[in-house]
């Protein structure tokens, strides 16, 4: 399909892209050359400018100045559908999959062809297998796996016959062994002629797989590598203009007291697409942090519904401090020591219209920030001062809203503004999503100094890097049930990605993904 | 039994039609993520313009349900602009719709109070209706009636078929997903709240001009909000609408009946027998929560913006 163009014309050649929105310039003067069959990198922390780069390309977005070339042509991306002609297919970050459709309904709807989907579904589960993605193409998306929902944007770029894949952090939402697999996929489809652009922030997956790195800060091209012959630390002072910061654990020894249990905890869903919670047990020691490791859909937002007590239960199925609460509502809850950091910072955690002061009393009122029932707004300005310099919060002072807040200094504000009501347990779902580099570290080590302290965590998060930076004991939480929580010592990625996978046997020798997809 | 029922079942479909027509209409609307609260006044429009055409050209009931059909996708147009393109509130402006209607069609009615119009003779269909007890329900009906049918045909192949019928139901679930995939989500909706405007405009015009062929106030009489609600009682489902239109037309026909038979029952009580038959079936599908959600459009009374 590419026989019509010279050899040697590079695939994709962007010069000079810049893109200015009102508060930050996303893109300046960025350039970029992409050769037929390459895998390229584009590394970057979160904010450095990747994604908007990458929908200029797709035509989602436009570029206020520079060229883009297309097999040594030059051309003018009005719209995603014409930059599907001309043979660019994105699979996104945040998927762009209609829950309620099926599988094939969902590609039909971006193939410009005759409609037919009795006829399209052969295509689809010949194409699927060919690349070891296995689909069924007649289920609803909303049934599926999110590393089956990314086989579906796969398959779907796949028959497009594209010249160039884009993928926009495609591994944040797969086991480490679904990661193995896509890799086989994306390596195949580059030794046929297909460029893939790779977005990450991910070091070691990009120099496992990629020929080409270009690495972004702040909008701007900071170096291109070759990311076989660098390591994490160079590739990291590229990204991060400075070394990866480590986190410090110490061990604990004041008294581990048991301060959270959850005893044979079995719920339905409220959520039509979500997953029923089945007979969970674990239990919490005062100064341990323990892990939940597992993909999103698989019973963490019911988990953490049943914690924060957004959705109470039985009284004895969460019992804090020998004291049973689980008929209690949230409020109640916090009465008794608990502090929920929750996954959507901005409409859970934080009012986003509302400033960092009001804020401050949503959750600390409980401090002395009301007398007689009434709000004291004094004490309240002063705890949000004293959360703000305590916790490195940059922003524009206590009277700042939320939403104007980067990602990273409001994390920091809401784990702030727990941590200083002194918790004896806190829940945390997330921490550092979508979080810098720096910021994330900082927060790590809030976490784990907290835990030293006595207090009881529990974090639920999709990264795994970060449970096994963090946590003294892991647990992997899918389908709806919760393995055992081991010590970090004694367990591995490999093994905590066999059990997010729902296999029951660690270390078994088996493809994980086939069976994944037949369960 | 049988001969006392037919003549029951029969005025059922005809009573049923305005609310087939305006029903699939913003059936269509809400899958693609539109909540247009005006179908009252759409419909209230779409009488009027009816009507008065009818007279005033002598054309027949035919003129008068294409003007009908006109005027009701014109009024949606004045919900469409704030509510698309400005992504002004969908609730509010659908209200205000109802409103302006209201008080439009009663400016334009004054005038043509006195008037009355022949209507539409039935149109029996040849061989099938001599059917005995079906010929009678089925196939005796007018030309009006059997137009619903076949609106009502066309909806659900669109919708369950077509690849315009499933970009519909992208839509309404996600415009931004949508959007990114290279769709049109603003012409889509539009689309949609013109046909949804147009069918409430032909409804009303039917009962204007075929159904009683005269002008009175208000004489819509609330069967635009019914029409609202069936689309939530079927789940967005045409199929189910078809069954909940014909349940609330047998209803209001059955009380018309019910009085006549001397039934002691205030008759206050009765005409307000198929609203309470509404509510009542309403509360009982929104029991199931799952089924809701499940059909919900999920970007339904949500203004999209392309960024």
């Amino acid at each position: 399909m590419t026989s019509a163009i010279p050899p040697g014309v590079p695939r994709l050649e962007l010069s000079h892209i810049s893109k200015r929105y009102p508060s930050v310039v996303a893109n300046d003067d960025v350039s970029l050359i992409v050769q037929p069959g390459e895998i390229h990198a584009v590394l970057g922390e979160n904010g450095a400018g990747k994604s908007t780069l990458m929908k200029v390309i797709y035509g989602a977005v436009h570029a206020d100045a520079g060229e883009m070339q297309w097999n040594g042509r030059q051309v003018r991306v009005a719209n995603p559908a014409e930059a599907r002609r001309l043979g660019v297919g994105m699979v996104f970050q945040h998927f762009s999959l209609f829950e309620t459709l099926s599988v094939v309904e969902n590609i039909a709807l971006v193939l410009d062809e005759k409609f037919d989907l009795a006829r399209l579904a052969g295509r689809v589960k010949e194409v699927s297998e060919r690349y070891g993605l296995p689909l069924d193409p007649y289920r609803a998306v909303h049934g599926l796996s999110v590393g089956e929902r990314q086989r579906v944007e796969i398959v779907r770029c796949l028959l497009q016959n594209p010249q160039l894949l884009i993928l926009d952090e495609p591994t944040s939402v797969l086991t480490p062994q679904a990661v193995l697999k896509l890799f086989e996929t994306l390596k195949r489809l580059a030794s046929e002629g297909v460029s893939i652009l790779y977005i990450s922030h991910k070091l070691h997956e990009i120099r496992a797989l990629c020929d080409t790195a270009t690495v972004m800060r702040s909008g701007r091209v900071t170096g291109i590598a070759d990311p076989r012959e660098e390591t994490d630390a160079s590739l990291a002072r590229m990204m991060i203009g400075r070394e990866l910061p480590v986190c410090h654990t110490e061990p604990y020894t004041g008294d581990a007291a048991t301060v959270l249990t959850v005893n044979q905890l079995t719920l339905a869903s409220d959520d039509p697409f979500g997953t029923a919670l089945k007979d969970i047990s674990f239990d919490v020691r005062a100064g341990e942090i323990v892990g939940i490791a597992g993909i999103s859909g698989n019973g963490q937002a019911e988990l953490l519904a049943a914690l924060s007590g957004e959705h109470t239960v039985a009284p004895d199925r969460v019992v804090m401090a020998s004291q049973p609460v689980g008929h209690l509502d949230a409020g109640q809850r916090r009465d008794h020591g608990l502090a929920v950091v929750p996954e959507e910072r901005l409409g859970r955690g934080a009012v986003p219209g509302m400033p960092l002061w009001g804020n401050a009393i949503l959750t600390a009122h409980r401090q002395g920030l009301r007398r007689y029932g009434l709000l004291r707004f004094g004490a309240a300005r002063d705890f949000a001062r004293r959360c703000i310099e305590r916790f490195d919060v940059r922003c524009g002072g206590v009277e700042a809203a939320a939403r104007s807040l980067s990602g990273g200094n409001l994390q920091k504000f809401i784990v702030g503004r727990e941590i200083m009501q002194a918790p004896k347990v806190m829940v945390v779902a997330q921490p550092t999503w979508g979080v810098d580099v720096g910021a994330s570290a900082f927060l790590r080590q809030t976490l784990i100094d907290l835990s030293r302290t006595g207090v009881g965590i529990v974090v639920v998060s999709e990264e795994l890097d970060e449970l096994f930076e963090i946590c003294d004991r892991i647990a992997v939480l899918a389908q709806g049930k919760l393995s055992a929580a081991v010590p970090k010592a004694q367990t591995n990625a490999e093994q905590i990605g066999l059990q997010m996978a729902g296999l029951k046997m660690a270390g078994a020798h088996q493809d994980t993904e086939t069976a994944h997809a037949s369960a | 039994m049988i001969e006392l029922l037919i003549p029951v079942l029969a005025a059922t479909l005809g009573a049923a039609t305005p609310l087939l027509f305006a029903g699939l209409g913003e059936l269509v609307t809400e899958r693609s993520g539109v909540l247009n609260l005006g179908v009252e006044g759409m419909m209230l429009i779409g009488a009027i313009a009816g009507f008065a055409c009818a007279v005033d050209t002598g054309l027949g009931a035919w003129a008068g349900l294409a003007a009908g059909t006109l005027a009701g996708a014109a009024s949606a147009l004045l919900f469409a602009i704030p509510a698309l393109s400005l992504a002004a509130n969908q609730a509010a402006c659908g209200l205000a719709l109802t409103i302006f209607g209201v008080g439009l069609s009663a400016f334009i009615g004054q005038s043509y109070v006195s008037y009355s119009l022949p209507g539409m003779q039935p149109l029996p269909i040849p061989l099938l209706a001599q059917i005995p007890v079906l010929g009678p329900i089925f196939f005796q009906q007018s030309a009006v009636v059997y137009l619903s049918v076949i609106v009502f045909g066309v909806v659900w192949w669109v919708l369950a078929r077509t690849r315009l019928g499933l970009l519909l139901k992208a839509v309404g679930e996600s415009p931004e997903a949508a959007h990114a995939i290279g769709y049109p989500v603003l012409l889509v909706r539009y689309g949609a709240t013109l046909f949804g405007g147009a069918m409430a405009g032909l409804g009303g015009a039917y009962l204007s001009t075929v159904y009683t062929p005269l002008w009175v106030q208000n004489m819509v009489a609330g069967r635009g909000w019914i029409a609202i609600a069936l689309v939530v009682f079927a789940t967005w489902k045409p199929s189910r609408l078809l069954l909940g239109a014909y349940l609330f037309g047998g209803v209001t026909i059955l009380q018309f009946h019910a009085q006549t038979l001397g039934i002691k029952v205030p008759v206050q009580l009765l005409a307000a027998l198929p609203y309470v038959a509404t509510i009542v079936v309403l509360v009982l599908i929104s029991r199931d929560r799952r089924l809701l959600q499940l059909n919900l459009p999920a970007s339904l009374g949500k203004p999209f913006l392309p960024g």
